[in-house]
C-alpha cells in the first residue's frame, strides 16, 4: 500500500517538478515571475489534443509538436509583453501585472472560442496497460511521464553546463549588463530561454493532460498554485531546487490524500508555501535571493 | 417618461438595474481595496480571495448563527483581516513578488476548499437563500465613507509616507517610515475593506459560489485600480464603474469581458502607467 | 567634544568583496567630518551601513551612546541621523514643499484618526509643518519653487532640496553623499556657504565628496578610506601630508617621486 502510494507521489511529483522547471528557469535567468507560464502548460496540451484528433497522430508525435509549439508561443509572448519593460528597467511588479493581464485574456479567449467544457484524448492514444511488479502497479502513462521528466531534465542540465548557449543563459542570469558587455546576444539569450521554458511547460501540459485526461482552458491556471508552491519551496530560481521539490509535493499530497483525506490534500501545497515563507524563505538549499526589504 | 412620475421612473430604473447598480458599488470598494495595497507600492492579488472570505463568513454566520447583519457586516471584514496577517506577515518583509505570488496563491486554495468542503460551503453549488440585507443606501454610504477616509489620511503625513514608499521605498525608510508597519497596515484595511464587499454581495446577490472569488475576479479587480490610475483614491473607483458598466451598455462585449479587462492590464502597464485619471492628490495643506 | 556617533570594526562583506573592512570611525558632536578616497574605496558603502540601508557583516555602531548596529533606518531617523544621496533620490512626483514635508516623517505626533476626521490639532500641525518647511525652503533659496514638481527641479536645485528634506527632520547627524558632484564652481562655493550654517545649527555633519578643495576648506577632521580599509585619520593638514594618502591617490610610482622632489 505505501509503497504503491509512494510510486504515484513520485509520479505525481515529476509533473510538479516538469511545470515548475521553466517556471523557475524564467525568473532564474529574466528575473520575471512570467504568469503567462500556465498558457503555455494548456496551449501544449491543446496542440497535442489536436494532432491527436486531426491527425489521429500518436504520443510520440503529438508530445513533441505539443511541448514545441507551446516554447514558440512563449518566444512571440516574451517578445510582446516584456520587451518594452526589461528596455526600460520596469520593477519586478510590472512585468507580473503584464503577464497577469494578458494570461486571463488568453484563457478568456480559448474559453470563448472553445469553451471550458473538459476535452479528452481519443481512445487508443496511448497504451492503457499497466505492469505489475509484485504489489506495485505502474501504467504505461505514469512510466512516460517519469521518463520524459528524466530526459528532458537531463537535456536541461547539459544545455546549460555543456554548451555555448547554456553559458550564454548562464552569464545572463548572472548580470546583464555585463553579459551583453562581453559581447552576447542578450535578445537572442532570452527568446531562447523563453523558448526552452514554453517547451517544458508544454510538455507538462500534454503529460499532465494525459495523466488525468482532462483538458480544458483553465487547466494551466489551475496548476499555478502548485507551480507557486514548489518555486517558492524549492527557492526562486533555483532549478535543483524545483525538482526536489516538486517531487516532494507530489509524495506529501498523495500520502495526505492516503491517510488524512482527499479534500486535505489540495491544502497541502499552500500550506507548505505559507510554511515556507514564515520559516525559510530562501527555500530548501538556500540559493534563493530573498531580498530583504 | 409619458404618464411617469419621476419617482414611478426611478422605481422602474433601479427595478431593472438593480443588480448592476449593487455591483458598481461593491467593485468600487474592491477598487478601493486595491488602491490600498497599490498606494505603498506593493501588489496584492488576493483581493477576490479576501472578499470570499468575507462572502462565506457573512453568509454562514447569517444562514447558520442568524446573527444580525450589523454584527456580521464587522466580523466578515475582520476575518479576511486575520488570514492578511498569516500571509503578510512573512512575505512583506521580501522582496514585492512573495506578496503578488502568495495571495494568488490563497485565491486558487480557497476555490479548491470551498468546493471540497461540501458541509460547509456547499460545495460547487455555493450557499443560497442568503437574506437580501444589503440595502442600496448601506453599500454607497459605506464607498463614499471610504473614499473619504482615504481622501483624508492621503493628505496626512501617512498619505506622504504611503506616496514616498511608493516612489522608493528604501529612501522612505531614511525618513523615518516605519516600512513593515505601514505594508502591514495597508495590507489589512484592504482585506478588511474586500472582506466588506464580499459580505455585501452575498447579502445583495442572495447566492455565492465557489468560482465567484477566484482568479478571473482576482485579476478584474487589478484591472479596475490600473485603468483608474491610484494618484487619488477616486480614481480606481471610476476605473470600476467603466469597467463594470462598459458590458453592459455594449451587450456584445459581455462573451469578452475578461478579454478587456486582461488587455487594459497589459495596456496600463505598457503605456498608460498612471492610468486614464493621472491627477494626484496634493499632501499639503 | 563628546562622540556622537562611534563605529567600530565595521566591516561589509559582498560575495568576495570586502567593502569595508574593520573600519573604526568616532565624529565628534558638532563637528564637520569628512571621508574621503579613491574610487572604490567603500565610503558609499559606509554611509549605507550608518544609515542602516545596509545590514552590517560584524563591527557595532553607536549613536550618542546608544547601540544601533541593527536597528533599522527608521529607528536611526527618529534617534537624529538623516542623509543624502550621491545619485539624487526624490520623490519627484512630489511637489518641493511635500518632498520637505515628508522628511519631517517622525517629528509629526497627529494619528491617523486625528488626520481621518481632520481635527483641529492635526490641521494646526500640518498647517505648523508647511510653515517650517517654507522656512527651510527659504534656508536653502527654495521658497519660489515650493509648489512645483521635484523631478521638475534644475539639478542644483535637487540638491538644495535633498538637503532640506534631510534638515525637515531636526536631525543631529546629516550624511552628506559627495554634496558637490556634478557642480560648477559658484554652486560649490554656494554649497560650501550653506553646510557651514547648517553646521552653525548644531548639527553634525559627516560627508563623502571628491572635490579635494571643498573637503580641506570645510572638514574638521577627515578619514582616508582604500580598498575598504581605514588608511590615514586627522586634519585636513595632516591627511594632506600623509604619504599613504598620496600613495593612495597617485599610486606608489608617483607618490616616490614626489617625496624625492620634496627632499623627504
Amino acid at each position: 500500500m505505501l509503497s504503491q502510494q509512494l510510486v504515484n507521489g513520485l509520479v505525481l511529483g515529476s509533473t510538479y517538478a516538469l511545470f515548475a522547471l521553466g517556471f523557475t528557469l524564467i525568473f532564474g535567468v529574466l528575473r520575471v515571475i512570467n504568469l503567462t507560464y500556465g498558457f503555455y502548460f494548456t496551449i501544449g496540451a491543446f496542440v497535442a489534443l489536436t494532432v491527436a484528433r486531426e491527425f489521429g497522430a500518436n504520443i510520440w508525435v503529438a508530445l513533441p509538436v505539443g511541448a514545441l509549439s507551446a516554447g514558440v508561443v512563449a518566444v512571440v509572448a516574451d517578445w510582446v509583453l516584456l520587451t518594452r519593460l526589461r528596455r526600460a528597467k520596469a520593477g519586478e511588479l510590472s512585468s507580473l501585472m503584464v503577464t497577469l493581464g494578458a494570461v486571463l485574456a488568453l484563457y478568456s479567449l480559448m474559453a470563448v472560442f472553445i469553451g471550458t467544457d473538459i476535452q479528452r484524448f481519443p481512445f487508443g492514444f496511448v497504451d492503457n496497460t499497466a505492469i505489475e511488479f509484485g504489489s506495485i502497479r505502474i501504467s504505461l502513462v505514469q512510466m512516460l511521464i517519469v521518463g520524459t521528466t528524466f530526459v528532458l531534465v537531463a537535456v536541461l542540465f547539459l544545455l546549460l553546463q555543456r554548451t555555448k548557449l547554456g553559458l550564454m543563459i548562464r552569464a545572463l542570469a548572472e548580470n546583464e549588463d555585463a553579459a551583453r558587455l562581453m559581447g552576447i546576444n542578450v535578445g537572442l539569450t532570452v527568446a531562447a530561454v523563453s523558448f526552452l521554458s514554453g517547451t517544458l511547460g508544454g510538455a507538462a501540459g500534454v503529460l499532465i493532460g494525459l495523466n488525468f485526461n482532462a483538458i480544458q482552458p483553465f487547466m494551466g491556471e489551475h496548476m499555478m498554485l502548485r507551480g507557486f508552491a514548489v518555486i517558492i519551496i524549492g527557492g526562486l530560481g533555483d532549478i535543483r531546487g524545483a525538482l526536489i521539490a516538486g517531487v516532494l509535493l507530489g509524495v506529501l499530497e498523495v500520502l495526505t490524500a492516503g491517510y488524512i483525506s482527499s479534500n486535505a490534500k489540495e491544502a497541502v501545497a499552500f500550506t507548505i508555501l505559507v510554511l515556507t515563507l514564515w520559516f525559510r524563505p530562501v527555500g530548501l538549499f538556500g540559493r534563493a535571493q530573498a531580498k530583504r526589504a | 417618461m409619458d404618464g411617469m412620475t419621476m419617482a414611478e421612473w426611478l422605481d422602474d430604473f433601479l427595478f431593472t438595474y438593480e443588480t448592476l447598480i449593487h455591483a458598481l458599488g461593491v467593485h468600487g470598494l474592491l477598487a478601493l481595496s486595491m488602491y490600498c495595497v497599490m498606494a505603498v507600492g506593493q501588489l496584492s492579488l488576493g483581493q477576490a480571495a479576501f472578499m470570499g472570505i468575507g462572502a462565506y463568513t457573512g453568509a454562514l454566520l447569517t444562514l447558520n448563527l442568524g446573527l444580525p447583519f450589523w454584527l456580521v457586516l464587522p466580523l466578515s471584514a475582520l476575518a479576511p483581516a486575520v488570514v492578511a496577517l498569516v500571509i503578510g506577515g512573512p512575505t512583506l518583509r521580501l522582496s514585492g513578488v512573495y506578496l503578488a505570488i502568495s495571495t494568488i496563491a490563497l485565491g486558487e486554495v480557497l476555490r479548491v476548499l470551498y468546493i471540497n468542503a461540501e458541509w460547509l460551503t456547499g460545495g460547487a453549488l455555493g450557499l443560497s437563500g442568503i437574506p437580501r440585507k444589503a440595502d442600496l443606501w448601506l453599500i454607497y454610504l459605506l464607498l463614499f465613507l471610504a473614499v473619504l477616509g482615504f481622501w483624508a489620511v492621503g493628505r496626512s503625513k501617512i498619505g506622504r509616507a504611503m506616496e514616498a514608499m511608493r516612489e522608493d521605498e528604501a529612501v522612505a525608510g531614511v525618513m523615518g517610515v516605519n516600512l513593515p508597519v505601514y505594508k502591514m497596515g495597508a495590507l489589512v484595511v484592504s482585506a478588511m475593506l474586500a472582506g466588506l464587499a464580499g459580505c455585501l454581495t452575498a447579502h445583495s446577490n442572495s447566492f455565492i459560489g465557489p468560482n465567484e472569488f477566484g482568479f478571473e475576479m482576482a485579476v478584474t479587480i487589478l484591472s479596475f485600480a490600473l485603468l483608474g490610475g491610484i494618484g487619488t483614491p477616486i480614481a480606481p473607483v471610476i476605473g470600476a464603474l467603466v469597467l463594470t458598466s462598459l458590458p453592459e451598455i455594449l451587450r456584445p462585449l459581455q462573451d469578452f469581458r475578461l478579454v478587456i479587462n486582461g488587455l487594459i492590464i497589459v495596456v496600463a502597464v505598457l503605456f498608460l502607467p498612471r492610468g486614464v485619471i493621472p491627477f494626484r492628490l496634493r499632501r499639503a495643506p | 567634544m563628546t562622540t556622537l556617533l562611534s563605529a567600530s570594526r565595521l566591516t561589509k562583506q559582498f560575495t568576495g568583496l570586502l567593502a569595508v573592512n574593520e573600519v573604526d570611525v568616532e565624529v565628534s558632536a558638532g563637528s564637520v567630518h569628512g571621508i574621503i578616497g579613491p574610487n572604490g574605496a567603500g565610503k558609499t558603502t559606509l554611509f549605507n551601513l550608518i544609515s542602516g540601508l545596509l545590514p552590517l557583516t560584524s563591527g557595532t555602531l553607536t549613536l550618542d551612546g546608544r547601540d544601533v548596529t541593527s536597528a533599522p533606518p527608521y529607528q536611526r531617523t527618529r534617534l537624529g541621523v538623516a542623509r543624502t544621496f550621491q545619485n539624487i533620490r526624490m520623490f519627484s512626483d512630489m511637489t518641493v514643499v511635500e518632498n520637505v514635508m515628508t522628511g519631517m516623517h517622525t517629528r509629526l505626533k497627529s494619528s491617523g484618526v486625528a488626520s481621518l476626521l481632520r481635527l483641529p490639532g492635526f490641521r494646526r500641525e500640518e498647517r505648523a509643518a508647511r510653515d517650517k518647511a517654507m522656512e527651510l525652503l527659504a534656508f536653502v533659496s527654495l521658497a519660489d519653487k515650493a509648489r512645483v514638481r521635484s523631478g521638475d527641479l534644475s539639478y542644483g536645485d535637487q540638491r538644495r532640496l535633498e538637503i532640506a528634506r534631510a534638515l525637515a527632520g531636526d536631525p543631529r547627524l546629516l550624511l552628506l553623499d559627495e554634496p558637490a558632484a556634478g557642480m560648477n564652481p559658484t554652486e560649490t562655493r554656494d554649497l560650501g556657504t550653506l553646510l557651514r550654517q547648517v553646521a552653525k545649527r548644531d548639527i553634525t555633519l559627516l560627508l563623502v565628496e571628491h572635490n579635494m578643495g571643498f573637503v580641506m576648506d570645510l572638514c574638521d577632521r577627515i578619514t582616508v578610506l582604500n580598498f575598504g580599509r581605514k588608511i590615514a585619520e586627522g586634519g585636513p593638514r595632516e591627511v594632506r601630508d600623509n604619504p599613504a594618502v598620496i600613495e593612495a591617490y597617485l599610486g606608489t610610482k608617483v607618490a616616490a617621486r614626489l617625496a624625492k622632489a620634496h627632499g623627504a
